[in-house]
Protein backbone atom coordinates (compact mmCIF):
# COMPACT_ATOMS: atom_id res chain seq x y z
CA UNK A 1 0.00 0.00 0.00
CA UNK A 2 1.09 3.30 -0.66
CA UNK A 3 -0.79 6.18 0.87
CA UNK A 4 -0.92 9.61 -0.78
CA UNK A 5 -1.25 12.53 2.31
CA UNK A 6 -2.25 16.15 0.84
CA UNK A 7 -0.93 18.71 3.35
CA UNK A 8 -2.95 21.60 4.98
CA UNK A 9 0.00 24.66 4.99
CA UNK A 10 -0.35 28.31 4.37
CA UNK A 11 2.53 28.56 2.22
CA UNK A 12 4.68 29.46 5.18
CA UNK A 13 3.85 26.59 8.14
CA UNK A 14 2.38 23.43 7.41
CA UNK A 15 -0.83 22.99 9.94
CA UNK A 16 -1.20 20.91 12.64
CA UNK A 17 -3.78 19.11 10.84
CA UNK A 18 -1.21 17.84 8.68
CA UNK A 19 0.59 15.96 11.70
CA UNK A 20 -2.64 14.17 12.58
CA UNK A 21 -3.68 13.19 9.29
CA UNK A 22 -0.43 11.21 8.78
CA UNK A 23 -1.22 9.53 11.78
CA UNK A 24 -4.26 8.35 10.38
CA UNK A 25 -2.17 7.09 7.65
CA UNK A 26 0.05 5.16 9.50
CA UNK A 27 -2.99 3.58 11.20
CA UNK A 28 -3.74 2.66 7.53
CA UNK A 29 -0.06 1.11 6.98
CA UNK A 30 2.56 1.06 4.20
CA UNK A 31 4.69 3.83 2.82
CA UNK A 32 3.61 7.45 3.31
CA UNK A 33 3.78 10.52 0.68
CA UNK A 34 3.22 13.85 1.36
CA UNK A 35 2.17 16.26 -1.21
CA UNK A 36 2.78 19.67 -0.74
CA UNK A 37 1.48 22.32 -3.06
CA UNK A 38 0.83 25.88 -3.35
CA UNK A 39 2.69 28.99 -4.00
CA UNK A 40 6.16 29.60 -3.10
CA UNK A 41 5.82 26.86 -0.62
CA UNK A 42 9.34 25.23 -0.97
CA UNK A 43 10.23 26.24 2.66
CA UNK A 44 6.89 24.24 3.74
CA UNK A 45 8.17 21.18 1.99
CA UNK A 46 11.55 21.10 3.17
CA UNK A 47 10.65 21.48 6.94
CA UNK A 48 7.66 18.64 5.99
CA UNK A 49 10.71 15.92 5.08
CA UNK A 50 11.35 15.85 8.79
CA UNK A 51 8.05 15.00 9.91
CA UNK A 52 7.93 11.48 11.57
CA UNK A 53 6.68 8.25 8.98
CA UNK A 54 6.96 10.78 5.27
CA UNK A 55 8.85 8.64 2.89
CA UNK A 56 8.77 10.98 0.09
CA UNK A 57 7.57 14.70 -0.23
CA UNK A 58 5.84 15.69 -3.34
CA UNK A 59 6.73 19.78 -3.98
CA UNK A 60 3.65 21.44 -6.32
CA UNK A 61 4.50 25.11 -6.93
CA UNK A 62 2.24 27.46 -9.07
CA UNK A 63 0.16 30.81 -8.67
CA UNK A 64 -2.71 28.69 -9.72
CA UNK A 65 -2.95 26.72 -7.00
CA UNK A 66 -2.86 29.79 -4.95
CA UNK A 67 -5.50 31.79 -6.13
CA UNK A 68 -7.67 29.13 -8.25
CA UNK A 69 -10.42 27.35 -6.47
CA UNK A 70 -11.01 23.39 -5.57
CA UNK A 71 -11.11 23.06 -9.70
CA UNK A 72 -7.18 23.29 -10.00
CA UNK A 73 -6.26 21.45 -6.71
CA UNK A 74 -8.38 18.68 -7.55
CA UNK A 75 -6.72 18.07 -11.12
CA UNK A 76 -3.18 18.46 -9.34
CA UNK A 77 -4.11 14.98 -7.21
CA UNK A 78 -5.91 13.23 -9.60
CA UNK A 79 -2.64 13.61 -11.34
CA UNK A 80 -0.98 11.86 -9.14
CA UNK A 81 -3.96 9.11 -7.79
CA UNK A 82 -2.89 6.27 -9.85
CA UNK A 83 0.06 5.55 -7.88
CA UNK A 84 -1.48 5.62 -4.58
CA UNK A 85 -4.14 2.80 -2.91
CA UNK A 86 -5.46 5.68 -0.35
CA UNK A 87 -5.90 9.51 -0.46
CA UNK A 88 -5.92 11.19 2.86
CA UNK A 89 -6.61 15.12 3.27
CA UNK A 90 -7.52 16.22 6.48
CA UNK A 91 -11.93 17.07 6.83
CA UNK A 92 -10.99 20.98 7.37
CA UNK A 93 -12.76 23.59 5.12
CA UNK A 94 -9.93 22.90 1.97
CA UNK A 95 -10.09 19.25 2.29
CA UNK A 96 -13.65 19.13 1.85
CA UNK A 97 -13.74 21.58 -1.24
CA UNK A 98 -11.63 19.59 -3.41
CA UNK A 99 -11.40 16.08 -2.54
CA UNK A 100 -14.84 15.37 -3.71
CA UNK A 101 -14.13 16.19 -6.77
CA UNK A 102 -11.16 13.96 -6.73
CA UNK A 103 -13.14 10.84 -5.75
CA UNK A 104 -16.03 11.54 -8.62
CA UNK A 105 -13.88 11.90 -11.63
CA UNK A 106 -12.21 8.83 -10.52
CA UNK A 107 -15.19 7.35 -9.91
CA UNK A 108 -14.85 6.18 -6.26
CA UNK A 109 -16.73 6.44 -3.36
CA UNK A 110 -15.41 9.20 -0.87
CA UNK A 111 -15.41 8.60 2.98
CA UNK A 112 -15.54 11.62 5.04
CA UNK A 113 -14.40 12.54 7.87
CA UNK A 114 -12.93 9.55 9.65
CA UNK A 115 -12.34 9.40 13.02
CA UNK A 116 -10.87 5.61 13.14
CA UNK A 117 -9.13 3.06 11.24
CA UNK A 118 -10.66 -0.26 11.53
CA UNK A 119 -9.03 -1.79 8.99
CA UNK A 120 -6.83 -0.76 5.43
CA UNK A 121 -10.44 -1.03 3.46
CA UNK A 122 -12.84 -0.23 6.93
CA UNK A 123 -13.23 2.96 8.39
CA UNK A 124 -15.30 4.23 11.30
CA UNK A 125 -17.14 7.68 10.69
CA UNK A 126 -19.74 10.17 12.94
CA UNK A 127 -22.66 10.70 10.86
CA UNK A 128 -26.04 12.40 12.39
CA UNK A 129 -24.20 15.16 14.02
CA UNK A 130 -22.37 12.56 15.79
CA UNK A 131 -24.76 11.33 17.32
CA UNK A 132 -24.26 8.01 15.67
CA UNK A 133 -21.02 6.20 14.45
CA UNK A 134 -20.95 4.04 11.06
CA UNK A 135 -18.41 1.80 10.24
CA UNK A 136 -18.07 1.64 6.22
CA UNK A 137 -16.05 -0.98 4.01
CA UNK A 138 -14.53 0.24 1.13
CA UNK A 139 -14.69 -1.95 -2.29
CA UNK A 140 -12.73 1.13 -4.24
CA UNK A 141 -9.43 0.21 -5.81
CA UNK A 142 -8.29 4.02 -4.73
CA UNK A 143 -9.56 4.89 -0.99
CA UNK A 144 -10.55 8.79 -1.14
CA UNK A 145 -10.60 9.92 2.58
CA UNK A 146 -10.77 12.74 4.40
CA UNK A 147 -9.77 12.86 7.59
CA UNK A 148 -11.29 14.16 11.13
CA UNK A 149 -7.64 16.00 12.43
CA UNK A 150 -8.63 15.79 16.23
CA UNK A 151 -9.25 11.93 16.34
CA UNK A 152 -5.69 10.93 15.70
CA UNK A 153 -2.94 12.03 17.81
CA UNK A 154 -0.16 14.04 15.79
CA UNK A 155 3.09 12.26 14.24
CA UNK A 156 6.22 13.60 15.47
CA UNK A 157 7.32 16.95 13.78
CA UNK A 158 11.16 15.07 13.90
CA UNK A 159 12.27 12.29 13.02
CA UNK A 160 11.81 11.68 9.70
CA UNK A 161 14.14 11.95 6.36
CA UNK A 162 12.02 11.80 3.57
CA UNK A 163 13.27 12.54 -0.06
CA UNK A 164 11.86 15.81 -1.86
CA UNK A 165 10.43 15.60 -5.34
CA UNK A 166 9.15 18.16 -7.58
CA UNK A 167 5.86 17.62 -9.15
CA UNK A 168 4.02 19.43 -11.85
CA UNK A 169 0.94 21.65 -11.12
CA UNK A 170 -2.48 21.34 -13.31
CA UNK A 171 -2.91 23.89 -15.96
CA UNK A 172 -5.29 26.75 -14.73
CA UNK A 173 -8.99 25.75 -15.70
CA UNK A 174 -9.89 28.99 -15.99
CA UNK A 175 -13.32 28.14 -14.14
CA UNK A 176 -12.39 30.00 -11.19
CA UNK A 177 -10.25 32.53 -9.46
CA UNK A 178 -10.43 34.55 -5.92
CA UNK A 179 -11.07 37.57 -6.31
CA UNK A 180 -10.85 38.44 -2.39
CA UNK A 181 -9.23 36.79 0.86
CA UNK A 182 -10.60 38.30 3.99
CA UNK A 183 -8.38 36.61 6.84
CA UNK A 184 -9.35 37.31 10.29
CA UNK A 185 -6.26 39.41 11.92
CA UNK A 186 -5.52 37.79 15.02
CA UNK A 187 -3.06 37.18 16.96
CA UNK A 188 -4.11 33.84 18.81
CA UNK A 189 -3.99 30.27 18.08
CA UNK A 190 -5.72 29.26 15.43
CA UNK A 191 -9.18 27.41 17.27
CA UNK A 192 -8.77 23.90 15.22
CA UNK A 193 -4.79 23.46 16.78
CA UNK A 194 -4.94 25.53 19.72
CA UNK A 195 -4.08 24.02 23.65
CA UNK A 196 -7.03 25.89 25.59
CA UNK A 197 -10.12 27.23 23.70
CA UNK A 198 -12.43 29.10 25.50
CA UNK A 199 -16.03 29.47 23.86
CA UNK A 200 -18.87 31.60 24.31
CA UNK A 201 -22.82 31.08 23.43
CA UNK A 202 -25.91 32.66 23.61
CA UNK A 203 -25.77 33.37 27.65
CA UNK A 204 -23.28 36.01 26.73
CA UNK A 205 -25.93 38.61 25.91
CA UNK A 206 -24.09 40.71 23.12
CA UNK A 207 -21.18 41.10 21.01
CA UNK A 208 -19.82 43.57 23.51
CA UNK A 209 -20.17 41.28 26.13
CA UNK A 210 -18.74 38.46 24.25
CA UNK A 211 -15.60 40.09 23.67
CA UNK A 212 -15.51 41.95 26.92
CA UNK A 213 -16.18 39.34 28.77
CA UNK A 214 -14.13 36.33 27.39
CA UNK A 215 -11.05 38.17 25.30
CA UNK A 216 -9.11 38.95 29.13
CA UNK A 217 -9.90 35.27 29.22
CA UNK A 218 -8.67 34.34 26.25
CA UNK A 219 -5.56 36.27 26.80
CA UNK A 220 -4.66 35.23 30.16
CA UNK A 221 -4.98 31.37 28.99
CA UNK A 222 -3.37 31.82 25.55
CA UNK A 223 -6.36 30.58 23.94
CA UNK A 224 -8.14 30.40 20.96
CA UNK A 225 -11.76 31.84 20.93
CA UNK A 226 -14.90 29.88 19.85
CA UNK A 227 -18.34 30.17 19.95
CA UNK A 228 -21.71 28.23 20.09
CA UNK A 229 -24.26 28.33 16.62
CA UNK A 230 -26.58 30.08 19.10
CA UNK A 231 -23.68 32.89 19.14
CA UNK A 232 -22.61 32.96 15.57
CA UNK A 233 -26.61 33.76 14.86
CA UNK A 234 -27.08 36.07 16.87
CA UNK A 235 -24.02 38.12 15.45
CA UNK A 236 -22.03 38.34 18.80
CA UNK A 237 -18.86 36.41 16.58
CA UNK A 238 -17.97 35.67 12.77
CA UNK A 239 -18.65 32.44 11.32
CA UNK A 240 -15.46 30.90 11.73
CA UNK A 241 -15.93 30.51 15.50
CA UNK A 242 -18.63 28.42 15.37
CA UNK A 243 -17.79 24.99 16.83
CA UNK A 244 -19.95 22.21 16.17
CA UNK A 245 -20.81 19.53 13.65
CA UNK A 246 -21.01 22.09 10.82
CA UNK A 247 -18.55 24.37 12.51
CA UNK A 248 -15.08 23.40 13.81
CA UNK A 249 -14.34 20.18 15.43
CA UNK A 250 -12.20 21.25 18.27
CA UNK A 251 -10.02 18.67 20.99
CA UNK A 252 -8.25 20.58 22.90
CA UNK A 253 -6.41 20.21 26.68
CA UNK A 254 -9.06 22.61 27.85
CA UNK A 255 -12.29 23.54 26.36
CA UNK A 256 -14.42 26.52 28.40
CA UNK A 257 -17.67 26.51 27.76
CA UNK A 258 -19.12 29.88 29.10
CA UNK A 259 -22.62 30.38 29.18
CA UNK A 260 -23.36 27.62 25.95
CA UNK A 261 -26.27 25.32 26.79
CA UNK A 262 -24.98 22.11 25.01
CA UNK A 263 -26.96 21.27 21.96
CA UNK A 264 -26.14 17.96 20.08
CA UNK A 265 -25.04 19.95 17.09
CA UNK A 266 -21.87 21.98 19.46
CA UNK A 267 -20.91 18.71 21.45
CA UNK A 268 -20.58 17.24 18.45
CA UNK A 269 -17.83 19.52 18.41
CA UNK A 270 -15.73 19.39 21.06
CA UNK A 271 -16.76 16.38 23.24
CA UNK A 272 -13.15 14.75 22.24
CA UNK A 273 -11.26 18.01 24.01
CA UNK A 274 -9.38 16.32 27.10
CA UNK A 275 -10.76 18.25 29.80
CA UNK A 276 -14.19 20.19 29.50
CA UNK A 277 -15.07 22.79 32.43
CA UNK A 278 -18.64 24.69 31.72
CA UNK A 279 -19.74 27.93 33.25
CA UNK A 280 -23.66 28.27 32.87
CA UNK A 281 -26.29 29.60 35.34
CA UNK A 282 -28.73 26.82 34.42
CA UNK A 283 -28.26 23.70 36.75
CA UNK A 284 -29.30 21.73 34.25
CA UNK A 285 -27.59 22.64 30.83
CA UNK A 286 -27.16 19.69 28.57
CA UNK A 287 -23.15 20.87 28.51
CA UNK A 288 -22.97 19.48 32.43
CA UNK A 289 -23.17 16.33 31.25
CA UNK A 290 -20.10 16.01 29.08
CA UNK A 291 -18.27 18.69 31.27
CA UNK A 292 -15.40 17.91 33.87
CA UNK A 293 -15.76 20.53 36.03
CA UNK A 294 -19.25 22.90 36.16
CA UNK A 295 -19.58 26.09 37.50
CA UNK A 296 -23.30 26.81 38.12
CA UNK A 297 -23.18 30.29 38.16
CA UNK A 298 -23.64 33.63 36.79
CA UNK A 299 -20.84 34.32 33.89
CA UNK A 300 -21.14 37.64 34.27
CA UNK A 301 -19.18 37.73 37.80
CA UNK A 302 -17.46 34.34 37.39
CA UNK A 303 -15.55 34.84 34.08
CA UNK A 304 -13.69 38.13 35.66
CA UNK A 305 -13.25 36.60 38.59
CA UNK A 306 -11.29 33.29 37.08
CA UNK A 307 -10.00 36.18 34.99
CA UNK A 308 -8.20 37.96 37.24
CA UNK A 309 -7.68 34.78 39.57
CA UNK A 310 -5.38 33.00 36.71
CA UNK B 1 -31.51 31.23 -16.38
CA UNK B 2 -32.93 27.60 -15.11
CA UNK B 3 -32.08 26.76 -11.44
CA UNK B 4 -31.67 23.35 -10.40
CA UNK B 5 -32.54 23.05 -6.69
CA UNK B 6 -31.33 19.31 -5.38
CA UNK B 7 -33.54 18.44 -2.00
CA UNK B 8 -32.94 15.95 0.21
CA UNK B 9 -35.65 14.40 2.37
CA UNK B 10 -33.96 13.42 5.89
CA UNK B 11 -34.74 12.64 9.62
CA UNK B 12 -35.50 15.84 11.39
CA UNK B 13 -33.05 18.41 12.80
CA UNK B 14 -34.51 18.19 16.03
CA UNK B 15 -34.81 14.76 16.40
CA UNK B 16 -31.80 12.33 18.04
CA UNK B 17 -30.44 9.83 15.17
CA UNK B 18 -30.58 6.08 17.14
CA UNK B 19 -28.78 2.72 16.04
CA UNK B 20 -31.31 0.48 15.50
CA UNK B 21 -31.15 -1.99 17.96
CA UNK B 22 -29.45 -5.19 15.15
CA UNK B 23 -27.01 -1.96 14.62
CA UNK B 24 -28.15 -2.25 10.90
CA UNK B 25 -28.31 0.80 10.16
CA UNK B 26 -30.34 4.34 12.12
CA UNK B 27 -33.43 3.74 13.41
CA UNK B 28 -35.83 6.02 10.99
CA UNK B 29 -39.50 4.23 11.44
CA UNK B 30 -42.24 6.44 12.59
CA UNK B 31 -39.97 9.47 12.86
CA UNK B 32 -40.53 13.00 11.42
CA UNK B 33 -38.58 13.65 8.03
CA UNK B 34 -38.06 16.83 6.60
CA UNK B 35 -35.86 18.66 3.74
CA UNK B 36 -32.19 18.96 4.61
CA UNK B 37 -31.78 22.25 5.91
CA UNK B 38 -29.08 23.12 4.18
CA UNK B 39 -31.10 22.25 1.33
CA UNK B 40 -34.09 24.48 2.28
CA UNK B 41 -30.82 27.48 2.11
CA UNK B 42 -30.55 26.61 -1.10
CA UNK B 43 -34.20 26.58 -2.26
CA UNK B 44 -34.80 29.94 -0.54
CA UNK B 45 -31.47 31.42 -2.66
CA UNK B 46 -33.03 30.06 -6.07
CA UNK B 47 -36.22 31.37 -5.27
CA UNK B 48 -34.83 35.06 -4.36
CA UNK B 49 -33.06 35.09 -7.61
CA UNK B 50 -36.42 34.11 -9.03
CA UNK B 51 -37.84 37.00 -7.20
CA UNK B 52 -35.32 39.43 -8.45
CA UNK B 53 -35.80 38.32 -11.86
CA UNK B 54 -32.59 36.21 -12.12
CA UNK B 55 -34.08 33.14 -12.14
CA UNK B 56 -36.19 31.80 -14.75
CA UNK B 57 -37.53 28.62 -13.63
CA UNK B 58 -36.68 26.45 -9.98
CA UNK B 59 -36.49 22.92 -10.54
CA UNK B 60 -36.69 20.84 -7.33
CA UNK B 61 -34.96 17.16 -7.92
CA UNK B 62 -34.64 14.37 -4.96
CA UNK B 63 -33.55 10.96 -5.40
CA UNK B 64 -34.90 8.60 -3.01
CA UNK B 65 -37.79 6.54 -2.47
CA UNK B 66 -42.02 7.24 -3.32
CA UNK B 67 -41.94 9.14 0.11
CA UNK B 68 -39.64 12.42 -0.97
CA UNK B 69 -42.64 13.29 -3.40
CA UNK B 70 -43.24 14.71 0.05
CA UNK B 71 -39.84 16.55 -0.08
CA UNK B 72 -40.81 17.53 -3.37
CA UNK B 73 -43.82 19.42 -2.20
CA UNK B 74 -42.63 21.22 0.11
CA UNK B 75 -39.91 22.73 -2.40
CA UNK B 76 -43.07 23.52 -4.72
CA UNK B 77 -44.92 24.99 -1.89
CA UNK B 78 -41.93 27.19 -1.14
CA UNK B 79 -41.64 28.48 -4.73
CA UNK B 80 -40.11 25.55 -7.08
CA UNK B 81 -41.83 25.44 -10.22
CA UNK B 82 -41.74 21.80 -11.54
CA UNK B 83 -40.33 18.95 -9.49
CA UNK B 84 -38.51 16.04 -10.74
CA UNK B 85 -38.13 12.31 -8.40
CA UNK B 86 -35.71 9.99 -9.72
CA UNK B 87 -37.39 6.56 -7.20
CA UNK B 88 -35.03 4.27 -6.08
CA UNK B 89 -35.28 1.93 -3.08
CA UNK B 90 -31.63 1.67 -3.08
CA UNK B 91 -29.54 3.36 -0.50
CA UNK B 92 -27.87 6.03 -1.94
CA UNK B 93 -24.84 7.57 -1.90
CA UNK B 94 -22.89 10.58 -2.87
CA UNK B 95 -21.29 9.87 -5.81
CA UNK B 96 -24.33 8.10 -7.25
CA UNK B 97 -26.80 11.07 -6.49
CA UNK B 98 -24.35 13.38 -8.34
CA UNK B 99 -24.68 10.80 -11.44
CA UNK B 100 -28.26 10.90 -11.82
CA UNK B 101 -28.19 14.83 -11.13
CA UNK B 102 -25.48 15.13 -14.25
CA UNK B 103 -28.24 13.55 -16.31
CA UNK B 104 -30.67 15.77 -15.42
CA UNK B 105 -28.17 18.39 -15.49
CA UNK B 106 -27.43 17.50 -19.06
CA UNK B 107 -31.36 17.25 -19.89
CA UNK B 108 -32.33 20.64 -18.09
CA UNK B 109 -29.23 22.87 -18.96
CA UNK B 110 -29.66 24.56 -16.18
CA UNK B 111 -27.49 27.51 -15.38
CA UNK B 112 -26.85 27.13 -11.75
CA UNK B 113 -27.23 24.52 -9.69
CA UNK B 114 -27.63 25.28 -5.62
CA UNK B 115 -27.83 22.92 -2.99
CA UNK B 116 -26.70 22.12 0.61
CA UNK B 117 -23.26 22.14 1.73
CA UNK B 118 -24.24 18.62 3.27
CA UNK B 119 -27.26 16.50 4.39
CA UNK B 120 -27.39 16.37 8.61
CA UNK B 121 -27.82 12.56 8.18
CA UNK B 122 -24.97 11.16 6.92
CA UNK B 123 -22.86 14.41 6.42
CA UNK B 124 -20.81 13.35 3.75
CA UNK B 125 -20.61 16.74 2.26
CA UNK B 126 -19.63 15.72 -1.17
CA UNK B 127 -22.42 15.77 -3.51
CA UNK B 128 -22.49 19.19 -4.83
CA UNK B 129 -18.62 18.87 -5.33
CA UNK B 130 -19.02 15.69 -7.18
CA UNK B 131 -21.63 16.89 -9.64
CA UNK B 132 -19.15 20.06 -10.42
CA UNK B 133 -16.22 17.55 -11.19
CA UNK B 134 -18.64 15.14 -13.39
CA UNK B 135 -19.56 18.61 -15.24
CA UNK B 136 -16.27 19.77 -15.57
CA UNK B 137 -17.90 22.89 -14.12
CA UNK B 138 -16.50 25.54 -11.68
CA UNK B 139 -18.10 25.00 -8.04
CA UNK B 140 -18.40 27.44 -5.07
CA UNK B 141 -18.46 25.30 -1.74
CA UNK B 142 -20.09 26.87 1.85
CA UNK B 143 -21.20 29.85 -0.07
CA UNK B 144 -22.47 32.89 2.71
CA UNK B 145 -22.86 35.71 -0.07
CA UNK B 146 -23.86 34.81 -3.93
CA UNK B 147 -23.73 37.71 -6.27
CA UNK B 148 -25.26 36.29 -10.00
CA UNK B 149 -24.18 38.09 -13.07
CA UNK B 150 -24.76 36.75 -16.34
CA UNK B 151 -21.64 34.73 -17.16
CA UNK B 152 -20.00 34.61 -13.91
CA UNK B 153 -21.02 34.92 -10.19
CA UNK B 154 -19.03 36.02 -7.65
CA UNK B 155 -19.51 33.80 -4.23
CA UNK B 156 -18.11 34.92 -0.77
CA UNK B 157 -17.36 31.57 1.20
CA UNK B 158 -16.50 30.43 4.40
CA UNK B 159 -12.68 29.17 4.70
CA UNK B 160 -10.52 28.74 7.75
CA UNK B 161 -9.65 31.74 9.58
CA UNK B 162 -11.92 34.06 7.27
CA UNK B 163 -14.07 34.50 3.98
CA UNK B 164 -12.87 34.11 0.77
CA UNK B 165 -14.33 35.66 -2.74
CA UNK B 166 -14.53 33.30 -5.70
CA UNK B 167 -15.33 34.50 -9.13
CA UNK B 168 -16.46 31.48 -11.32
CA UNK B 169 -17.97 30.98 -14.35
CA UNK B 170 -21.25 30.12 -15.06
CA UNK B 171 -22.48 27.58 -15.35
CA UNK B 172 -21.56 26.23 -12.03
CA UNK B 173 -22.40 24.38 -8.71
CA UNK B 174 -22.66 26.49 -5.59
CA UNK B 175 -23.05 25.23 -2.03
CA UNK B 176 -25.00 26.76 0.69
CA UNK B 177 -23.88 27.39 4.09
CA UNK B 178 -25.59 28.34 6.78
CA UNK B 179 -25.44 31.88 6.85
CA UNK B 180 -26.43 32.75 3.31
CA UNK B 181 -29.65 33.32 4.23
CA UNK B 182 -32.79 32.50 6.25
CA UNK B 183 -35.22 29.97 4.56
CA UNK B 184 -39.33 31.39 4.21
CA UNK B 185 -41.97 28.99 5.61
CA UNK B 186 -44.48 27.47 3.21
CA UNK B 187 -47.80 29.69 3.42
CA UNK B 188 -51.04 27.40 3.48
CA UNK B 189 -52.38 29.31 -0.17
CA UNK B 190 -49.18 28.07 -1.86
CA UNK B 191 -48.88 24.40 -0.36
CA UNK B 192 -52.48 24.13 -1.94
CA UNK B 193 -51.10 25.32 -5.00
CA UNK B 194 -48.07 23.26 -4.87
CA UNK B 195 -50.48 20.58 -5.59
CA UNK B 196 -51.27 21.09 -8.85
CA UNK B 197 -47.26 21.95 -9.88
CA UNK B 198 -46.02 19.51 -12.24
CA UNK B 199 -44.35 16.35 -10.41
CA UNK B 200 -42.43 14.12 -12.66
CA UNK B 201 -40.96 10.61 -11.99
CA UNK B 202 -38.41 9.45 -13.14
CA UNK B 203 -35.89 5.97 -12.30
CA UNK B 204 -31.84 5.52 -12.12
CA UNK B 205 -32.74 3.22 -14.75
CA UNK B 206 -34.59 5.61 -17.29
CA UNK B 207 -30.92 7.42 -16.63
CA UNK B 208 -28.84 5.12 -17.25
CA UNK B 209 -27.35 5.30 -14.06
CA UNK B 210 -26.20 2.45 -12.00
CA UNK B 211 -26.18 3.25 -8.26
CA UNK B 212 -25.16 0.35 -6.83
CA UNK B 213 -23.56 1.24 -3.32
CA UNK B 214 -19.59 1.08 -3.23
CA UNK B 215 -19.23 1.41 0.29
CA UNK B 216 -21.18 -1.07 2.89
CA UNK B 217 -21.99 -0.28 5.83
CA UNK B 218 -21.21 -2.99 8.28
CA UNK B 219 -22.86 -1.60 11.58
CA UNK B 220 -24.31 1.78 13.37
CA UNK B 221 -23.20 2.04 16.80
CA UNK B 222 -23.79 4.87 19.48
CA UNK B 223 -20.30 6.58 20.05
CA UNK B 224 -18.12 6.15 22.86
CA UNK B 225 -19.53 8.27 25.78
CA UNK B 226 -17.98 11.02 27.76
CA UNK B 227 -18.63 10.74 31.42
CA UNK B 228 -19.45 13.78 32.93
CA UNK B 229 -17.37 14.99 35.98
CA UNK B 230 -18.03 16.97 39.25
CA UNK B 231 -19.88 20.63 39.64
CA UNK B 232 -17.57 22.83 41.64
CA UNK B 233 -18.79 25.56 43.98
CA UNK B 234 -16.97 28.49 43.32
CA UNK B 235 -13.65 29.56 40.97
CA UNK B 236 -11.08 29.05 43.17
CA UNK B 237 -12.04 25.57 43.59
CA UNK B 238 -12.29 25.12 39.45
CA UNK B 239 -8.64 26.32 39.47
CA UNK B 240 -7.61 24.21 41.97
CA UNK B 241 -8.79 20.95 40.12
CA UNK B 242 -7.39 22.45 36.89
CA UNK B 243 -4.29 23.01 38.56
CA UNK B 244 -3.71 19.76 40.64
CA UNK B 245 -6.32 17.46 39.29
CA UNK B 246 -6.45 18.19 35.22
CA UNK B 247 -3.05 19.66 35.40
CA UNK B 248 -4.33 22.05 31.85
CA UNK B 249 -3.04 25.50 33.75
Amino acid sequence: MTILVVAEHDNQHLKAATRHVLAAAQAIGGEIHLLVAGQHCAAVAESARALSGVGCVLLAESDVLDSAGAECMADLVLSLARNYTHLLAAASASGKNWMPRVAALLDVAQVSDIVRVDAPDTFTRPIYAGSVWATVHSEDAIKVITVRATAFEAVAETGGSARLEKVDAAPDTGLSRRIHLALNDSSRPELESARVVVSGGRGLGSAERFSALLEPLADKLNAALGASRAAVDSGYVPNDYQVGQTGKIVAPDLYIAVGISGAIQHLAGMKASRVIVAINKDPDAPIFAVADYGLVGDLNQVVPALTSAL
Amino acid sequence: MKVLVPVKRVLDYNIKARPKADGSGVELSGLKMSMNPFDEIAMEAAIRFKEAGQASEIIAISCGTQACQETLRTALALGADRAILVETDEALQPLAVAKLLKVLVLREQPGLVICGKQAIDDDANQTGQMLAALLGWAQATFASRIELGSDRASVTREIDGGLETLSITLPAVITTDLRLNEPRYATLPNIMKAKKKPLETLTPADLGVDVTSRLTLLKVAEPPARQGGIKVNDVAELLDKLKNEAKVI
